[in-house]
């Protein structure tokens, strides 16, 4: 039988509904994967109680593939076939990969993103990487013994959008169904509960196995927004090891020099002895070598301290230029949480600790910290919330989402910076008589015209009931969903007539791009409040010429000659006024306008009035007036 | 009338309980519910009812509505693992049937 977890009061799953949803640390060196059970994030373990799955993938003669331990064990005698760190190749081109000479494997050039020749064939780092998302999969699956939702995975916060689809890819590959990606310093900050704190600028520190991040995270209203990101992608806690590697081989003065397998023994001893060190003054190394000769010596923490200090101020370079980035100083960071199973590491709390002038967040195991994180994630987006528990805004829109209105001009109706899931909705009218359908152009960006944003989409409105400019009222709404998809509707309120589009806003767009395009509206803020100022006053005179030429051939029979003359000749004025592209005389010959109609609107309205009045009820007339007031007040765009 | 839990149910449960931070115990329950009639209810208590029987078992308080307890009379809660999923098992006498999963039964 199903075994049962105890819920909340009032909250137990009914029978088959209990929603299970998991999160992913999908990493370079190790993986892991956590879900929440009876309010708690647990990672889980193999059978055997090992909580990490080594990242590494063997592809095997007989066409079997190892995941995790058996195959990081078979790294030294079957490289080529053996693909370890796989995470540093994701959606990259063989271009962007630093250092490929120094990977043992065969990196094949493929359109898009570097692949591996195997002996299996040629694997590309979604393939390789979906090979340990399935085992973890099936981790969780027997774990749980149910069903599972879906998955938040963790990426790096500085994932392009390029890497960030590969890892998608990865999971769909995989058979998981993927909820959300989350950043890997936002999943930490969760696991701390961060979210739930006061608000303020956090630090998380992540020294990994072979990568070393730094992020800046602000959280405002419990969503996390990145700041700044910084690191080096060549030092992780495996250069302690080294160091300790090195200076046994200095101290024990070996008779001959170490073998290929001497080598991955010492170095296995010397990251037992660090770890060791953690928690112990001194640790003893000792190895029988190839040759047969006998290692043994023993590592102080002062020595280990002394050779080691150079990689902790390393770290702290990265750490100092990122503050920077963020115009920010060491005291203005309110907590720093500690990542990766290096920061266990007494010299580096204490070095850390000291620059942040604060004791780091570190009563989390460092090597869970983001699984946790991203379990809880993962199971708030399954839907299993405690009533009153505030839904989690973890994501927010990078750029703008607005149209376009009369003028090339965009309406911005979702700025950037907005929480994620999030609708708006900003009403929009016609802008001639009779108009029928309407042109709704999506597009994306700070600039305030549409030349200099981004185009998404666009889609056309028909249908709507021929009446007077601006009496139309047009719904227009913008939703964005947890994953960034965003869709569009258009919605004519009378009769109901609909228009809907859906668009990627994201895709395609690099982190460089939307920083460009962030830059770009900062640069260009005045001249584009300029011109759009401009733009404004040209549209409101095309009105006001559309307005007064449809009174015209209406009731022209309310002039004489001499006062349609006059209002003729402001007509022109303000059409050359316009051209002109002089805001000024555009608005001065509007005034001229307007004052020379005052008259003839008067007439117009008694004589809308009379007719009006003509053997009808009180509440015609009211109507009728309305409708007066609707076309002498119609604004091209209503905001809501 | 009783209801217990066994040694290793009780120390999970007072595990639990104290992770919790708050809750005086932990209530159990059936309703109507799922594909054989009858779905298990397993949470903690914050608020104890007037009516509710409470059983003490290994030092851990079992609280129990007068309606479940007609269909629980005699059950013993277990913890068990299976392989790598581990959680409570309901070993009810009352039980006639239960759906292939096992979530629901009658009675």
């Amino acid at each position: 039988m199903a075994l049962l977890q105890i819920a909340e009061p009032g909250q137990s799953p009914l029978p088959h509904e209990t929603r299970h949803a998991i999160g992913i640390d999908l990493g370079t060196t190790n993986s892991l994967v956590a879900s929440v059970r009876q309010g708690m994030s647990h990672v889980m373990n193999d059978a055997e109680g090992r909580a990490l799955v080594p990242s590494v993938v063997r592809y095997q003669e007989d066409g079997s593939v190892l995941v995790g331990y058996d195959a990081l064990k078979a790294i030294a005698k079957d490289p080529k076939n053996t693909i370890a760190s796989v995470k540093r190749l994701m959606g990259r081109s063989l271009t962007d990969i630093a250092h490929r000479e120094n990977l043992p494997l065969d990196l094949v050039d493929n359109p898009g993103m570097v692949s591996v020749k195997t002996r299996q064939g040629v694997k590309t780092p979604v393939e390789v990487s979906a090979e340990i998302l399935r085992v973890l999969n099936d981790r969780a699956l027997q774990t749980l013994g149910q069903d599972i939702v879906g998955a938040v995975i963790t990426v790096p916060a500085y994932f392009d959008d390029a890497q960030r689809q590969a890892t998608k890819d990865a999971a769909r590959l995989a058979g998981l169904n993927v909820l959300r990606l989350l950043n890997e310093p936002t999943a930490a900050a969760v696991a701390y509960g961060l979210d739930n704190s006061s608000e303020g600028v956090y630090a998380v520190y992540d020294l990994g196995g072979g990568t070393f991040d730094i992020s800046i995270l602000r959280l405002t209203r419990g969503v996390f927004e990145v700041l700044a990101t910084g690191g080096d992608s060549a030092l992780g806690g495996d250069d302690f090891d080294r160091r300790i590697y090195c200076w046994v081989l200095e101290k024990a003065q070996l008779k001959s020099p170490p073998t290929i397998e001497d080598t991955a023994l010492l170095l296995l001893r010397s990251r037992e002895a660090k770890e060791y060190l953690s928690t112990h003054p001194e640790a003893p190394i000792t190895a029988r070598l190839a040759s047969g000769e006998v290692l043994d010596v023993t590592i102080d923490m002062a020595t280990f301290a002394e050779i080691s200090q150079m990689l902790v101020s390393k770290t702290l370079q990265p750490v100092k230029k990122t503050l920077r980035d963020a115009g920010l100083r060491p005291e203005d960071i309110q907590g720093v949480v500690m990542v990766g199973g290096a920061t266990r590491i007494p010299l580096i709390q204490r070095a850390v600790g000291e620059f942040f002038k604060q004791e780091p967040l570190n009563n989390l195991d460092p090597d869970k910290v983001v699984a946790l994180g991203a379990a809880i994630q993962a199971n708030l987006l399954a839907g299993n919330r405690a009533p009153g528990e505030d839904w989690l805004l973890l994501d927010v829109i990078p750029l703008s989402l607005g149209l376009e209105t009369m003028g090339g001009l965009v309406e911005k109706v979702i700025p950037r910076n907005s929480t994620l899931p999030v609708a708006r909705a900003q009403e929009f009218t016609t802008y001639r008589d009779g108009q029928t359908a309407m042109m709704v152009h999506v597009v994306q960006g700070e600039r305030e015209l549409v030349d200099d944003g981004r185009s998404l989409a666009r889609f056309e409105l028909r249908g709507i009931p021929p009446m007077v400019a601006g009496a139309a009222r047009i719904r227009v709404t913008f939703q964005v969903d947890a994953d960034g998809l965003l869709s569009v509707t258009a919605r004519e309120q009378t009769t109901g007539v609909e228009a809907h589009v859906e668009v990627k806003p994201s895709y395609g767009l690099s982190d460089d791009q939307i920083t460009g395009m962030l830059k770009a509206s900062v640069d260009h803020a005045r001249d584009d409040a300029q011109t759009r100022a401009l733009k404004e006053t040209q549209v409101d005179a095309q009105r006001l010429i559309e307005a007064v030429r449809s009174a015209l051939t209406e009731d022209r029979h309310l002039l004489n000659e001499n006062e349609f003359q006059l209002i003729e000749s402001d007509i022109v004025k303000l059409q050359t006024a316009s051209l002109s592209g002089n805001r000024r005389q555009i608005t001065i010959a509007m005034d001229d306008l307007d004052a020379d109609c005052k008259e003839f609107a008067g007439r117009r309205m008694n004589q809308a009035v009379n007719r009006a009045l003509a053997g009808k009820t009180i509440d015609s007339v009211e109507e009728a007036m309305h409708d007066l007031h609707q076309v002498a007040n119609a604004p091209l765009k209503e905001k809501k | 009338m009783s209801v217990t839990m066994t040694e290793r149910a009780a120390a999970h449960v007072g595990k639990a309980l104290t992770q919790r931070g708050k809750g005086v115990g932990l209530r159990l329950g059936v309703r109507t519910a799922g594909c054989s009639g009858m779905a298990y209810r397993l949470e903690y208590v914050d608020d104890l009812a007037d009516e509710d029987s409470v059983f003490e078992s290994h030092g851990v308080k079992i609280v129990v509505d007068p309606k479940s307890l007609a269909y629980l009379d005699g059950t013993e809660l277990d913890f068990v693992r299976e392989g790598l999923n581990e959680g409570f098992k309901f070993n009810n006498p009352n039980v006639k049937d239960e759906c292939g999963c096992g979530e629901s039964f009658h009675v």
